[in-house]
This record gives structure tokens, C-alpha cells and sequence, in this order.
């Protein structure tokens, strides 16, 4: 054999390898026990061993979304794909890069309903930006590099490359990346029209009462995306939100930024949306948890959107100035033009918008009262940040409360320092992502900011936590209710909490020690602080289960199906009441 | 604005595997309507398929849907001949007729003014082929029902751009 010729399964390696992957995430069985042999005869690539299918996903996004680098999934056949599902559609709903290796049936088998075969490309269609079956060894090198490009490029998503074994055993040429012609579809367009700059430009040079509504978008494209934004609201001074993905896109402690926008944004973020004229979307796609009732969204203002993808544009909110491009582009043209006008604000137009917003600012939305007896869930997480605010700290959270709770108070000033499931609200996400994001940056500190229903999801991480010495602290806000399921029914159905309380929970602490981590407890205010010092001194895996509040709700909210000047503030809010229409009863 | 709008959509994609299933998946899993789709390769050397999707929504949803198309991999262009120009839209309609005597007479005079075709027919039956638009193939329908119809196959609708321009 030449040195290009090899099996497939070493050309999974090979190909991997030229990719710049250094690691991946998998769990092995019989489709794909060639290539776990090719990995067992090298020692370049290095594997995870999670301890279920949907962990190594998440794990891969963790690690994808901490780096921008495409994280790397190999799973096998019929279940291995299934498990991997629901990762997979939580990366594509978030845009993240990922590259699923599923094992398959041997060709001549497929369609027989043989032992662990499923349609996994017929399955994971809908779940996937993009999937193959390779059906030949002759294909198989073309095919993973194509599979890594379009992860990356574009909007970023999860790409399925399923492997069945004989192509594995098969022997074929190795093609390098740079031998791979490209495909004559799949084009995105990363460079912004010339016309559209100027109109947006236009826009932004005389706004009276503008606002920045960023997103995940900005972090996707990439560390230059995110300097260039830092220079835009600079040299504008106009007011900045962030969606649930955009955390840590600009920083927190900068004046100019009001907070999380949304369901449960700031007070002030949420009336700066409904009362601008110019709204400036950067990298962030009009959600439902943004906009709220679509009809009475931001009734005054023109809207710039500008995304990579363009059946982003007018799907939810119709806009005025659409721009097509990757936002390092079109940041960087529009900083340009701005200069290249002498742009100046209205600075009179922009002092009273500021005034307004510091009235607003001043409601303290996100206030709450801690007694020395009980600890709420949101001082449990001010604390968290402050006692850790001083490194480089990594947070992945669960969904829920907690997840809530930790985008408005967590303070991020930098990108690629919070994971979580936004689009999916994948509970179980937060533990395997949190491993993801240790391997790939050993040295930090990475907290699950977690639920003590939703850890339970995926708990059998701490196995993979302990096994690779990864010391990621689960840093629990027990309530033990499913919050946000407790806090729906309180307002919506009457108080009645149906199977929302969280019986039978084990000892968190115990639990810890089986898995051969360490487990801590808070029960109390005063023990607080100790325990999240403990937590980060311990140099291995930890639990620490804080008691928190029963009763705590998150606020603000906007109910569904209302605008953001309809949001409530606390129980005591008159509109609390009845908070939901019931048009907005039917509403996710 | 919300006006429902039927339009004819034409996409061309690489011709590999699963690629028709991507389209359909798209309509059924974000509620758009199909009202007819053709699709074969139109170039074999270049591996091209061509689908000619009817579909009906709201300016806003037809909006989407072309984008949605536009940004699944392996399609090449997507082109709205309703909103792009006038476009040709031609179907393939094949009746099966049963009977004898002046019904059978009759639905062969009919088939003439429509200048339908027979293609095949025994002692009691015809097979008669027909190409036109849509709704001449409904009319032509409509007229057989009372003299005998007893199957109709039809290909959906195909479409083409008018004038010299590529699609």
C-alpha cells in the first residue's frame, strides 16, 4: 500500500487529524469498533468516553462553543444515533458546529432491519444543517472534509456523516483537504451588499432613540465580530441588550449595556425595545422568547437585521434594512461608512434617551430580598459571581429558573464563557457541556450553573467528570421543584402543581461520593459563601447542593402572548393576577 | 399583505440521494403547502435535478420558503417564475374512459376540442393523454366525470421561464 492508501477507518483518523481535531466525544459499539481500533494505534487524536450518546453532544458543543472550533461526536448505529438526537437538534436551534460520526449496518445489510441498524440519516434530516451516508470508501475522505466546511461556515450547525462498517474496512486513496474541489451549491454569503450598508448606516446615523439588540451571532463569527461590536457601540454610545446567546458578547459591566432582552429580560431592556426607532439586530433572529407578541413588537421603530442566514430575515419580524453578511463584515463596513461620514449621535436626542433609560434603570428589576434564614436562588448566584469573578470563568447551565436567573445576574465580559441551551432549552445540557468545555480548556474554572430536576437528566457525566479528572463543579439551585414548571402553574393554572415537585431526590452530597467526586451543602445564607469557596478549592469534580428558596419566581417576565411594556415584575405587580390572555395560554 | 398567493417555484439541486426528501421535509415540517411538485434530472453530466413546486402562502411565507430552499445544501438556485415573469406551466394528464355506445362517442368529440390524445383503447375503453394548464386539465376532467371516467394520473406541474433568458 501507498501512503495514501489505507481503510476507512484509518481515513476517518487521517481526515479528523487534518481538520485540526484534537479531540473527540464518543462511545464505541459494534458498527464502529473499526474505528475505535484505528484509535486505540495512534495517539494524536484524543477520545472522550461519555456515558451516553446525547452527553457526547453536548459535550462537543461545550467544547465547540467555548473554543469556535467544531466539535467532533462519534457515536454508533441504531441507538447510538437515536441518543445523539436530541443533541443534535439542540445544536442546529443554537448554531453550533458539530460533526457526528454515526456507525451504520453494512451496505448490503441496510434497509433489512438488521441487529442496531435505524435510518439515522432519514432521522436525523430535520435535526442536521446537513447529513450523508457514505456509501463507498472513494467518497469517504470528500465527504468528511466537505462535513467539517459546512459545519463551520455560514451559519454554523450540526453535520451527520453516517459510516457504514464496510466502508470502514474498506480500503481506498486518502484525499487531503486542499485537493477537495468545493460544490457548486452551498454558497453562503458572508460579504454585505454595498447598498445595504448605506441604508443601515443611514438609519444609524440619525437615530434619536436607538438600541443594540445583539446575539449569538456575533460570538459565532468569531472574536473580531465581537471587537468590532465593542468599537460600533463605542463610537456610537448608544444603548446595548443582549440575547440568551449573545451573553458575553459585549461586556456586562459597560454602562452602555442594559441586560438580558426577552421573556425574562431587564425592565429597562425590554422598554428600550418597545420604545426605539432604530433598532440595530446584530446576529440575533427576532425569537419568540425576544419578541413576544409579535404584533405589538417594537411598534415605532425601523429595524436593521443582520445575519449570515438569510431565511433569518422578515421570518418573524418584518424589517426595514435586511443585511446579509457574516458580522465581522459587516461591522467593519459599517464602522467605515460611519467614519467616512463623520458620523456624530444627536447628542441632545441621545441625552434624553439615556435619561429615559435611567429611569428605567433605576426600577432595580432585578432586586430581591435575602434574610439571614433561607437562600434565594438569585443571591446564590450573585455569590457564585462574586467569588469567582476574579478568574477565568466557564458557565454552563441547565434549563429552567437557574438558567434564567444566571443570564441576568452571572456578569460575563467576555465571549465563549457561557454555554447553554437556548433555542431547545435542553434540560441535561449543562453537566456533558460543562465537560466539553474542561477538556478544552483545562486549566479553567467551569461551573454548571444547574437545576436539581435537570442535572438528574444527565448525571451520569460526573462517571466521565471523574474518570478524566475534569474538576467541573455542578453548582445546584435545589428548589426542589421544576421552577419554571412551579412558576408557569402558579401563574397559569391555578396553583395547582402537577407532578412538578421534584420527589425522591438522592443526596446530592452522597451521589457526589459515589461517583468518586466530592459533595457539598448550603442550607443556610451563612454557609453560602464558604461552600462556593470550598467548591472552587477542591481540584476535582464537585457537587454542591444549595438550598434555595421554595417559592422564589423569576422576574421580570413578559407572559406569553404579551408585549414587552406588559412585562410584570413580581407578584405583586397588579398584572400579575391574571398575567395571561388567553390567546397567550396556548403559547410555549 | 396577508393575502394567500399561489406561486410556482422552481428549484435546481445536485441529484444525489435523499435530496427529494430534504425539500418534502422541509414543507411538511415547517407547515408550508405542496400543491404539486414534479422532479427529475434534467442534466445527467452535471447530476441535476429539477423540481417545479406549486405552493400557496402569504407573501411573508413565500418569502421563507424560498430562503428555507435556498440554504439546504445541495440546491443550486431556487427561482420564483411567478414573481420573475411570465413563465409557461404545462401538466400531463392521462383519463381512463369505460364504456360503450354515445357516451363513448361523446368523450371522443370532447377529447378532440381539447385536442386530447388517444393512447390507448380496446373494445370498451380509452386512454386518452392531454397536456395543458392546470385548470384546462380540471375542465377536461370535469366534462369526462358523466361519460364513463374511471382513473386519472396527472404529473404535476412543470414550468419553464418565457424568452431567451435561462430560467
Amino acid at each position: 500500500m501507498t501512503a495514501e492508501q489505507m481503510n476507512g477507518a484509518e481515513m476517518v483518523i487521517k481526515a479528523l487529524g487534518d481538520q485540526g481535531v484534537d479531540v473527540v466525544f464518543g462511545y464505541p459499539g459494534g458498527a464502529v469498533l473499526p474505528i475505535y481500533d484505528a484509535l486505540f494505534m495512534q495517539n494524536q487524536l484524543r477520545h472522550v468516553l461519555v456515558r451516553h450518546e446525547q452527553g457526547a453532544v453536548h459535550a462537543a458543543e461545550g467544547y465547540a462553543r467555548s473554543t469556535g472550533k467544531v466539535g467532533v461526536v462519534l457515536v454508533t448505529s441504531g441507538p447510538g444515533a437515536t441518543n445523539a438526537v436530541t443533541g443534535l437538534t439542540d445544536a442546529l436551534m443554537d448554531s453550533v458546529p458539530v460533526v457526528c460520526l454515526t456507525g451504520q449496518v453494512p451496505t448490503h445489510l441496510i434497509g433489512n432491519d438488521a441487529f442496531q441498524e435505524a435510518d439515522t440519516t432519514g432521522i436525523t434530516r430535520p435535526c442536521t444543517k446537513h447529513n450523508y451516508l457514505v456509501k463507498s470508501v472513494d467518497d469517504l475522505a470528500k465527504t468528511l472534509h466537505e462535513a467539517f466546511y459546512v459545519a463551520r461556515s455560514g451559519r454554523p450547525g450540526p453535520v451527520v456523516v453516517d459510516l457504514p462498517k464496510d466502508v470502514l474496512f474498506a480500503t481506498g486513496t486518502y484525499r487531503a483537504p486542499e485537493t477537495i474541489e468545493q460544490r457548486k451549491s452551498y454558497r453562503p454569503q458572508t460579504e454585505p451588499d454595498p447598498a445595504r450598508i448605506a441604508a443601515a448606516v443611514e438609519l444609524i446615523a440619525n437615530a434619536k432613540r436607538p438600541l443594540f439588540y445583539a446575539g449569538g451571532g456575533i460570538i459565532n463569527s468569531g472574536p473580531q465580530a465581537v471587537k468590532l461590536f465593542g468599537e460600533l457601540v463605542e463610537m456610537t454610545g448608544y444603548p446595548c441588550t443582549l440575547t440568551l446567546m449573545g451573553l458575553g458578547a459585549f461586556p456586562a459591566a459597560d454602562k452602555r449595556y442594559l441586560g438580558l432582552v426577552g421573556m425574562h429580560g431587564t425592565y429597562e431592556a425590554n422598554l428600550a425595545m418597545h420604545g426605539c426607532d432604530v433598532m440595530i439586530n446584530v446576529g440575533a433572529r427576532f425569537d419568540d422568547r425576544v419578541t413576544g407578541k409579535v404584533a405589538a413588537f417594537s411598534p415605532g421603530s425601523k429595524k436593521i437585521h443582520i445575519d449570515i442566514d438569510p431565511s433569518n430575515i422578515n421570518k418573524n419580524i418584518r424589517v426595514d434594512v435586511p443585511v446579509i453578511g457574516d458580522c465581522a463584515k459587516v461591522l467593519e463596513a459599517l464602522i467605515a461608512a460611519l467614519k467616512a461620514r463623520r458620523f456624530a449621535p444627536d447628542h441632545a436626542a441621545l441625552g434624553k434617551w439615556w435619561k429615559q433609560i435611567e429611569t428605567w434603570r433605576k426600577r432595580d428589576c432585578l432586586h430581591y430580598e435575602q434574610d439571614d434564614k433561607i437562600i434565594k436562588p438569585q443571591y446564590a448566584i450573585d455569590r457564585l459571581h462574586a467569588l469567582t469573578r476574579d478568574r477565568d470563568t466557564y458557565i454552563t447551565t441547565e434549563v429552567g429558573q437557574h438558567q434564567m436567573w444566571a443570564a441576568q445576574l452571572f456578569k460575563f465580559e467576555k465571549p465563549f464563557r457561557w454555554m447553554t441551551s437556548g433555542g431547545l432549552g435542553t434540560m441535561g445540557y449543562g453537566l456533558p457541556a460543562a465537560v466539553g468545555v474542561q477538556i478544552a480548556h483545562p486549566d479553567a474554572l467551569v461551573v454548571d450553573i444547574a437545576g436539581e430536576a435537570s442535572i438528574m437528566m444527565n448525571i451520569q457525566e460526573m462517571s466521565t467528570a471523574v474518570q478524566y479528572r475534569l474538576p467541573v463543579k455542578v453548582f445546584i439551585i435545589n428548589n426542589q421543584y421544576m421552577g419554571m414548571i412551579r412558576q408557569w402553574q402558579e401563574l397559569l393554572h391555578g396553583g395547582r402543581y402537577s407532578e412538578s415537585y421534584s420527589s425522591s431526590l438522592p443526596d446530592f452530597v452522597k451521589l457526589a461520593e459515589a461517583f468518586g467526586a466530592r459533595g457539598l451543602r448550603a442550607t443556610k445564607p451563612s454557609e453560602l459563601d464558604d461552600v462556593i469557596k470550598e467548591m472552587i478549592a477542591i481540584p476535582g469534580p464537585v457537587i454542591a447542593d444549595i438550598a434555595t428558596d421554595q417559592n422564589e419566581n423569576c422576574f421580570p417576565m413578559i407572559p406569553s402572548g404579551a408585549a414587552h411594556n406588559e412585562m410584570i415584575l413580581g407578584l405583586d405587580d397588579k398584572k400579575a393576577g391574571s398575567p395571561i390572555s388567553e390567546e397567550g395560554m396556548v403559547l410555549v | 399583505m396577508n393575502e394567500i398567493e399561489r406561486h410556482t417555484i422552481a428549484v435546481l439541486v445536485d441529484n444525489e440521494p435523499g435530496v427529494l426528501a430534504r425539500v418534502i421535509g422541509l414543507f411538511s415540517g415547517r407547515g408550508y403547502n405542496i400543491e404539486s411538485l414534479t422532479v427529475a434530472e434534467v442534466d445527467r453530466a452535471e447530476a441535476l435535478s429539477r423540481i417545479t413546486i406549486v405552493t400557496t402562502g402569504t407573501d411573508m411565507i413565500i418569502e421563507q420558503i424560498k430562503a428555507q430552499l435556498s440554504r439546504l445544501v445541495p440546491v443550486r438556485m431556487v427561482h420564483d417564475l411567478t414573481e420573475e415573469g411570465p413563465a409557461v406551466e404545462r401538466e400531463l394528464l392521462l383519463v381512463k374512459m369505460a364504456g360503450t355506445g354515445d357516451k363513448r362517442i361523446e368523450s371522443l368529440r370532447l377529447a378532440d376540442i381539447f385536442r386530447a390524445r388517444v393512447v390507448d383503447s380496446t373494445i370498451e375503453s380509452f386512454v386518452f393523454e392531454i397536456t395543458g394548464s392546470a385548470e384546462k386539465l380540471d375542465a377536461f376532467i370535469n366534462l369526462m366525470k358523466p361519460l364513463g371516467l374511471v382513473d386519472i394520473s396527472r404529473t404535476g406541474v412543470v414550468a419553464i421561464a418565457r424568452g431567451a433568458a435561462k430560467f
